[in-house]
């Protein structure tokens, strides 16, 4: 796989923010992740946002995975805010579940890298998941 | 259980057999294995070799008789047809109010009350992300919260299903409030819907709360309270629709719910409580999935398993205590984002099985569930979809209209065999509590949730407009604007809570809170260390849904779930 050119895996951390715990969806991505050869950490649903940015810092991922089923999407910017104003600016936040059309705008504007509905295919998720940590590597050593 | 096929005399039988067998297997060439969800093989046609009226009085019997294949009641929907419970619950308490009294005009015969994710998790509306609340749910914090939710609901006519996890707050506010307006609890009825904590810890944990420990005892409380005061209430559902949702095949989540009910089971007995007296308040909650026949022999093999277990294992005598009263809910697992108008025909297979399996009540899902919160009309044609069903298509005309098709016997006996062997190696495993404990349960729904994903993908299973006959034309896809609850309203609502709040008697609210602290941590022993009817006194003295869930937290443990990637 491409990650092989990348000189180590993608590190991907999948969570889930707010109050919802349906888990199905983050964890089957976060399974196809790793069998991708991705080195995935996997937090389990509820986490506060300031957790959630302590642990992208601390194990220096490349993209930060937010499953959201039940309107928790709606706090996506405040984690994103939260990333930038710890110096991850570079780490791409995705997002994927139930986020209604007229919502994408607004969680893009706010700088959600891309956004996942349900049915789309597995390698869709991994070759963007590789793309954005080709950026997110490319940014830190521009920084 | 599975038997041997009986003697056949039918004349030409076997020779008529080969012959199509001669026949179909020219025409198909190499057929393909077919399996059910369950992984159990689905064969081209099914003869009396499979299932035969012979065997009818042991696996079938009568309606309302053992072994109860064929439903719970003599009647079934030909005598009363299923409630027809549709989930609400959005905004504040006033928006709930607006769309319950709207349902129940168009003919709603029960209401459901869905309370906000804030809720679910145990927190108060003033203590969490603004931008979260009522999106999913109503803001329901406190006894005055719930006088207007239900306000011109005639409390003691209306069966109410709570969403209402452990510690049941949301019952707790409804018996305040029917205490206010001089109604006896005695009228009190309906389901406390989201009970099986054990469900939450495995597979949905937005509703869990509390530790583990701490929920065991919190529902046995619940029981053994609603026993003594409220007699007409269902203290107990156990949620199979979390299983499976959760990705357990169906027969696995059929398997893991009869285990968890085993285990509630147990509880109330170790209490010293009479199988016959709590058991007729028992109900179940299923998810109701696409794949009709399996669904179907899912609910009659159920039903048949659960009177056996009842009574072999703990002796109820009573026949009330012998029924296995479902809920059903048309899985929105199964809808989809594209082609969303889709889901209406979905939905209508998901219900007909759940009826076909002989349901007591059903919810149909909104066909933009996978889409936003439901939109009002959507959930009209989600209320439409259960009146065509239930008056229009003589579908309640007779009486478990599927039973004796060779295939479903058949099929209804394949499902029951594997549900029994999950539920021997649960049992092995020393019970739902420590299976859960070690993980047992979750491995089912990861593994199987799995393989199904790994289905859709190499298309196996056809889901139309997601993997087959997908539509290039995107205007196919009707969304209405999205509703959501208007932050000045909801600002407004906050507000006034807090302002309520700082009004409030606080040394009774408090002295109600320690009372319930020091409940929580006494041996259980009666009424006077009853975690719930402590509560239901704090909620009436004026303590909030946040207080009373921290309350308990701090005495008892908060609940996490075991994360299992």
């Amino acid at each position: 796989m491409r990650g092989t050119q990348l000189g180590r895996p993608p590190r991907v951390l999948v969570t889930k923010i707010g109050f919802d715990g349906h888990d199905r969806g983050s964890r089957i991505v976060a399974a196809f992740l790793r069998d991708a050869g991705m080195e995935v950490i996997y937090t389990g649903p509820w986490q506060k946002i300031p957790a959630v940015v302590q642990m992208a810092l601390e194990e220096d991922v490349d993209v930060v995975g937010v499953s959201s089923l039940a309107t928790d999407h709606l706090i996506v910017p405040k984690l994103v805010t939260a990333m930038r104003e710890a110096e991850l600016g570079h780490v791409a936040v995705i997002v994927g579940g139930i986020v209604p059309e007229d919502e994408e705008a607004g969680l893009l504007e706010a700088g959600v890298a891309r956004i996942f509905h349900p049915g789309v295919p597995r390698e869709e998720i991994i070759r963007t998941v590789l793309d954005l940590t080709v950026q997110a590597r490319a940014a830190l050593d521009a920084a | 259980m599975s038997q041997k096929p009986v003697q056949l005399p039918l004349p030409g039988f076997e020779a008529a057999r080969a012959d199509w067998r001669a026949q179909y297997e020219a025409q198909m060439g190499a057929d393909r294995t077919v399996r059910n969800r369950s992984g159990i093989e689905v064969k081209p046609l099914y003869t009396p070799d499979d299932w035969s009226s012979a065997r009818y009085m042991d696996d079938l019997g009568f309606p309302g008789q053992p072994p109860m294949t064929r439903g719970i009641y003599p009647t079934m929907h030909r005598g009363r047809t299923w409630s027809q419970r549709q989930l609400i619950g959005f905004g504040t308490p006033e928006d709930f109010n607006g769309r319950f009294l709207k349902l129940l005009d168009a003919g709603a015969t029960a209401g459901s009350l869905i309370p906000c994710n804030s809720v679910f998790r145990g927190y108060d509306c003033d203590e969490v992300d603004e931008e979260l609340l009522g999106t999913c749910g109503t803001v329901i914090n406190s006894v005055d919260h719930m006088a207007t939710a239900l306000r011109d609901v005639p409390l003691d006519r209306i069966s109410m299903a709570m969403n209402d996890p452990v510690p049941f707050t949301l019952l707790a506010f409804m018996l305040g409030v029917a205490q206010r307006r001089g109604i006896p609890w005695q009228k009190i009825t309906g389901t406390s819907n989201q009970s099986d904590y054990i469900s939450h810890f495995i597979a949905n944990h937005m509703f869990f709360r509390i530790a583990l420990p701490g929920s065991r005892r919190v529902l046995v409380d619940h029981v053994a309270f609603c026993q003594e005061k409220v007699p007409g209430w269902n203290p107990v559902s156990v949620v199979g629709q979390h299983m499976q949702q959760g990705g357990a095949a169906p027969a696995e989540a059929m398997a893991l719910t009869l285990c968890t009910a085993i285990q509630y089971v147990q509880d109330c007995v170790d209490r010293g409580m009479d199988p016959d007296k709590f058991l007729p308040r028992f109900t179940f909650f299923f998810d109701i999935s696409v794949s009709f026949f399996e669904e179907v022999a899912k609910f009659r093999a159920g039903r048949r398993l659960w009177q056996r277990i009842v009574r072999e294992r703990f002796g109820a005598e009573d026949p009330k205590a012998w029924r296995f009263k479902f809920h059903g809910q048309t899985s929105g697992v199964d809808l989809t984002r594209q082609q969303p108008l889709n889901n209406i025909a979905r939905v209508t297979v998901q219900a007909m099985a759940g009826i076909f399996g002989g349901l007591q009540s059903l919810h149909t899902d909104s066909y933009d569930e996978v889409l936003s919160v439901p939109t009002e009309r959507a959930a009209r044609i989600a209320v439409a979809t259960q009146n065509i069903l239930k008056e229009e298509s003589h579908l309640t005309d007779v009486i478990d209209p599927l039973g004796g098709s060779f295939y479903v016997e058949a099929m209804t006996d394949a499902m029951e065999e594997r549900i029994a062997a999950i539920i021997e190696q649960i049992d092995k495993a020393g019970g739902m509590f420590a299976a859960a404990q070690a993980g047992i349960p979750q491995t089912y729904c990861g593994d199987s949730g799995l393989a199904f994903q790994e289905k859709v993908e190499t298309g196996e299973e056809t889901i139309v407009g997601v993997n087959k006959y997908l539509s290039e034309d995107e205007e196919d896809v009707d969304v209405q604007p999205l509703e959501r609850p208007d932050p000045a309203v909801m600002g407004a609502h906050i507000k006034d809570f807090q302002a309520w709040k700082a009004a409030r008697d606080q040394g009774a609210v408090q002295a109600a809170l320690d009372a319930l602290a020091r409940a929580a941590t006494s041996e259980p022993a009666g009424l006077e260390t009853n975690t719930f009817g402590k509560l239901v006194e704090a909620a009436i003295a004026g303590a909030t849904h946040g207080e009373i869930c921290h309350t308990l937290r701090r005495e008892l443990g908060f609940g996490d779930p075991l994360v299992m990637p």
